[in-house]
């Protein structure tokens, strides 16, 4: 299953996060940070895929894309695929983009929309993750 | 464009507004976006959580403004600040009557809260009526939360009303029922055993979402038993099949494919159910096929699907027609350019060779791509891969390219992960001695604090144990020379303690062995080792920690487990002594070692002190006594403890002889209040409530001397402190406990426990076909001319090749020219089995040619050192006598030559190598060695070092495979010593890997 969604800034601002198994809040964080280092570490073309094991735990991977200044972050177990992780992420920038269609243009924009995203982003992930 | 900017800002604005924020909202978020550091934020949110605090205890708040206060405070503890204040309006908020408030109210619980929280019973009650509620959303907004909130103790309080959602009429909320059960079940399995066959009723519900919703907790279920789905094998490969031919509405589409997250889940279950089981596979195969063929690999998610099948045909019984279209695949995302894609091929093919290991042999040059990516996640996923390939043959390879790339990374988790794993590959394929001890030198220096204790003893052990053979001499040089090497190593700076104390025990005890050291040299190592530790604050803390409590509560176990580096010395320093006492040498006590034992005599570790101490007391002793307490290369030694203490025989009898009264065991006694009994007296008396107020008993005269008995012969006498039998004592009446006494003690602080420690190390000689085959293709290549030696001298010529090639870079490009030209031309027949390698051949070229050039010896030398070898042009080497494709692909040639399974279809010219019907990779390196001599003044260190290795393989032991054991330590010192890392960069690479 889909344990974690985050969605970071390069500044290493949460913008978005969201953990399908609970974790208290004073983690998050912490999480956040590890996850921006390891991701920040990452030079462009490479592979999208980062094995998380020490952060999240035996097994788990971490699907992630890049797109101007932010990170979208989906951790995951063994029970799904890496590429169709990949697709989702793509999926839900699409979704996202529709939705403020107009301004697609603006990098920075797209982040600023971004911010609000918490609840529609949430009912957006509910109904594919129990 | 700033312009544009500031537009876009109002449209994103406005449209924000338009969900029903207000501006201050979007104030905030804005602020919080273009805040320059970390305080400045802290201080908005804190202005901001004040605020909020203000407003929502504020009764008059409309609701509406109530929600987006709380979607506010959902922000700042996103931002990571406490809002633990206005968790219970959020909870206030989810009996709203209004569904866009009821459900921002559960969304906000379930993000603040979780099942444990106190909070949580206030909601369950609403959740209860929520689920019983007319309007399905409000039913779907319960059962979300009831995902997230409800735990082990809530759930009956649901339970029954979620069964029964199972079969509402919209589907939405079915879809929503199933998952509540399923995160149920993976929260306490037991409480909803009973309702699991739901799901498979769930599983023919006749909208497909619902059905792809109940294919999860289906998984889980199959994975913990298989064997009693197996009945839903057939239903699986049915649903299977109607996606994959679209009978699913097109709504379910994505990017053309039919339902790809229902495909890949199904998939994954039936690679569960068919794994081992051939009828359950055999309904599989044909679905499997139509979606090979109809597979899309434009887009991620069709590659996605055919990825999964690649994992469920190498999971279920194998079928050669799949494996094939599998294999395929898969050397398509080798191929591809995307780094995600290879991730997914290198995963696929990791999994292929677990039923066929040819087929990594197609992609030797894919995988070394991988390996030398610089993707770190690609780069881990291929050393998973090498590690589920290695062989005997080709362990060096693999274990020496995973410690170059250990030494390199930082993180601690996957450092001790590839760390464990080199040792365990070591431990399981070495192919000898020596080369086991240079790998955990490596290992050590690099990874030593990472690696189980018990892998450092297991090395010890070897070191002391030898290879188990009558041979002695074999074990005494290897140990001098591992001797040798660790006094190499032992003044580098920060070594990890673990490897320390292997330095220190192995010099110890083997340090001067063989007379080639003087012992104060090594004492004054000894001595630098100790002081630097000495000098370390944290070796001291923890020393003063550890050392009160564990030294007296658990003796043993501190002993074989905790032993810190300064005692690991002290005892080395104690042995050599002894050795050289027991030899009848005069000890002159160095001025720093004398510094070191009074500093540790006021140690505060009582270990330490002891041991310091014992070594002041064994100074003091005559030859013959220390000869019995540290016997020389005793280490393996078993210690025998005589528990009936029969030695104090002699003492006892001469103290009854001398009016003694002799003891009487415990049991016996009577009418004497035993130490042992005096508790449970005492307890007993106080258990009688009342105070006593007769005299006291007059006490037994005897009673003194018989527990003075009892202390000496009964050990096992509960709180009687043991004494020990006469260590410190200079009496010759009890010498004859000394040896045992001593060596319990001495032992015992210098010995490990090597009982119980993991007995891995197998294999002790290298398996014995590979080196008579590469002894008979080495005499096939060379035409018989090297005879001598056989099959020894060969290996022996092979590995220092191997070695000096390594260390000195690149300088044998002649040979290897040579050496291609000689295999090229060898195997030039089945050049054609590779028609697609063209665009391998690009990156060959340059691959094989960059040892030319970085060697700077232009072809022209070679061609002038042999002249009879074909022109210099790598791709055009094909010799004359092979009649077909003279202008075959030379890498492929060289491929299908190293790899021993794909030489077999070799229809070859020559006559020499049909005979060898391996070519092995071995053979290679000596045909170097074998031209090195003859290629003249270009090399002659490889020369020498060759021609020293083949006398010395005269002499040295015949069935050993390695070269000298000094010249295999050495090698690994003086590689160390320059500071060269020896590098694995050129073609041999993959044939040691795939060979």
């Amino acid at each position: 299953m889909i344990q974690a969604v985050m969605v970071i800034s390069t500044q290493a601002k949460p913008r978005l996060l969201k953990f399908y198994n609970f974790q208290p809040p004073e983690k998050h964080q912490d999480l956040v940070r590890s996850v921006f280092q390891l991701l920040s570490a990452r030079p462009d073309s490479v592979s999208n895929f980062v094995e998380v094991d020490a952060i999240f735990g035996q097994g788990t991977k971490m699907v992630y894309k890049h797109l101007a200044t932010l990170y979208f972050v989906f951790v995951f177990d063994s029970s799904e695929n890496e590429l169709a992780m990949l697709d989702l992420i793509q999926d839900e920038t699409h979704f996202i983009n529709s939705n403020s269609s107009l301004f697609t243009v603006f990098v920075e924009t797209l982040d600023r929309c971004f911010k609000n995203v918490c609840e529609l982003d949430v009912v957006f992930n509910f109904n594919k993750v129990p | 464009m700033e312009q544009l900017r500031t537009i876009g800002r109002e449209l994103a604005m406005g449209s924000q507004g338009g969900w029903g924020q207000s501006k201050e909202f979007l104030d905030l978020v804005k602020s919080i976006g273009e805040a320059r550091s970390k305080a400045e934020e802290d201080r908005i949110i804190a202005r901001e959580l004040e605020h909020l605090k203000r407003r929502l205890a504020d009764p008059d708040v409309p609701r509406r403004k109530m929600k987006e206060l709380l979607l506010r405070l959902v922000y700042a503890e996103m931002l990571g600040h406490d809002a633990s204040f206005g968790h219970i309006h959020a909870v206030k908020m989810t009996h709203d009557e209004s569904l866009p408030l009821k459900r921002t109210g559960y969304l906000a619980v379930a993000l603040f809260i979780d099942e444990r929280h106190d909070l949580v019973i206030l909601v369950v009650n609403t959740i209860q009526k929520d689920l019983r509620s007319d309007n399905y959303l409000v039913v779907c907004a319960a059962l979300t939360a009831a995902c997230r909130l409800i735990g082990e103790e809530a759930m009956p309080a649901v339970l029954p009303q979620v069964v029964e959602l199972l079969a509402h009429p919209k589907e939405a909320v079915r879809k929503k029922a199933v998952m509540a059960l399923h995160r149920f079940y993976q929260r306490s399995p037991s409480s909803v055993s009973h309702l699991v066959s739901n799901f498979r009723k769930r599983l023919c519900d006749n909208d497909p979402g619902v059905m792809g919703a109940t294919l999860c907790p289906l998984y889980d279920l199959i994975l913990e038993d298989p064997s009693s789905y197996k009945d839903l094998v057939v239903s699986f490969v049915n649903i299977l099949k109607q996606v994959a031919e679209r009978r699913l509405p097109t709504s379910y589409d994505y990017h053309q494919m039919p339902a790809p997250f229902i495909q890949i889940k199904l998939l994954k279950i039936l690679a569960v159910l068919g794994s081992g089981d051939k009828q359950a596979s055999g309904h599989m195969y044909t679905v499997l096929g139509d979606i090979f063929r109809k597979g899309d690999t434009t887009s991620n998610i069709g590659n996605a699907i055919l990825y999964e099948c690649i994992c469920c045909i190498s999971s279920i019984f194998p079928n050669p027609k799949m494996l094939e279209a599998a294999a395929e695949t898969t050397s398509k995302f080798l191929k591809s350019d995307s780094h995600n894609l290879k991730y997914m091929g290198i995963d696929a093919l990791g999994r292929l060779i677990k039923i066929n290991p040819d087929i990594a042999e197609e992609h030797q040059l894919a995988v070394i791509d991988c390996l030398e990516d610089p993707d770190d996640t690609l780069k881990r996923k291929t050393f998973e891969l090498l590690y589920k390939m290695t062989k005997s043959t080709n362990v060096e390879v693999i274990v020496d390219r995973m410690i170059e790339y250990m030494i390199n990374i930082t993180d601690h988790h996957y450092k001790t992960e590839i760390a464990s794993r080199c040792v365990e590959l070591a431990e399981q394929f070495a192919p000898s001695n020596q080369w086991f001890i240079q790998t955990m030198n490596k290992v050590f220096e690099h990874a030593g604090d990472l690696v189980n204790i018990k892998v450092a003893h297991n090395l010890m052990r070897l070191i002391a144990e030898g290879f188990g053979e009558d041979d002695e001499g074999a074990d005494s040089q290897l140990r001098s020379s591992a001797v040798d090497s660790y006094l190499r190593i032992v003044g580098e700076p920060k070594l990890p303690s673990s490897f320390l104390q292997i330095i220190c025990w192995v010099l110890g005890e083997y340090g001067t062995a063989d007379g080639r050291y003087s012992a104060s040299y090594i004492i004054g190592k000894l001595c630098d080792v100790a002081e630097a530790h000495l000098t370390d604050d944290t070796v001291k803390v923890c020393s003063h920690i550890l050392a009160p409590i564990s030294f007296v509560t658990y003796f043993g176990l501190f002993l074989s487990c905790v032993l810190y580096t300064e005692a690991y010395a002290i005892s080395a320093i104690l042995k050599i002594i002894a050795f050289e006492i027991a030899r009848g040498r005069k000890i002159d006590m160095l001025p720093e070692c004398q510094t070191l034992v009074d500093e540790l005599s006021a140690s505060h570790s009582t270990d330490l002190q002891q041991r310091a101490y014992e070594l002041q007391a064994l100074l003091g002793l005559d030859k013959h006594a220390v000869e019995s307490v540290m016997p020389s290369d005793a280490s393996c030694e078993d210690i025998e403890v005589d528990r009936n203490l029969s030695f104090l025989n002699g003492f006892v009898q001469q103290a009854l002889e001398s009016g003694a009264s002799p003891y009487i065991p415990e049991s016996e006694r009577s009418g004497v209040i035993s130490v042992g009994s005096y508790r449970s007296q005492e307890q007993h008396e106080t258990s009688a409530h009342a105070l006593r107020f007769e005299a006291y008993e007059l006490p037994k005269a005897s009673l003194p001397v018989a527990t003075a008995q009892a202390s000496m012969s009964m050990p096992t006498t509960d709180l009687v402190p043991v004494s020990e039998p006469g260590y410190y004592k200079e009496d010759h009446q009890t010498s004859r406990s000394q040896p045992s006494g001593d060596s319990l003690s001495g032992e015992f602080g210098v010995k490990l426990r090597l009982d119980g420690v993991q007995k891995k190390w197998g294999r002790p000689t290298y398996s014995s076909s590979t080196p008579s085959s590469s002894t008979s293709s080495q005499q096939a290549t060379n035409g018989g001319s090297h005879s001598d030696g056989g099959g020894s001298t060969s290996s022996h010529t092979r590995e220092s090749s191997y070695g000096s090639k390594r260390q000195q870079g690149t300088e044998v490009s002649a040979e290897k020219q040579k050496l291609a030209a000689s295999l090229f031309g060898s195997s030039a027949a089945k050049a054609d089995r590779k028609a697609q390698a063209s665009r391998k051949t690009a990156k060959e070229s340059p691959l094989s040619e960059k040892a030319t050039v970085t060697n700077a010896t232009p072809p022209p030398i070679k061609e002038q050192l042999t002249p009879a070898a074909p022109p210099p042009d790598l791709l055009d080497l094909g010799e004359p006598v092979s009649s077909s494709a003279p202008s075959a692909d030379p890498f492929s040639q060289l491929e299908g030559l190293l790899g021993p399974a794909s030489a077999t279809p070799v229809v070859s010219e020559t006559p020499a190598t049909v005979s060898s019907q391996t070519p092995d990779l071995m053979s290679i390196f000596s045909d170097d060695v074998q031209t090195g001599p003859s290629s003249g003044s270009t090399e002659p260190t490889l020369g020498d070092s060759s021609l020293k290795n083949s006398q010395k393989g005269a002499t040295a032991v015949a069935s050993k495979k390695g070269p000298s054991l000094q010249d295999a330590l050495q090698k690994d010192a003086t590689a160390r010593q320059v500071g060269v890392t020896p590098t694995g960069n050129n073609p041999n690479l993959f044939k040691d890997l795939l060979g």
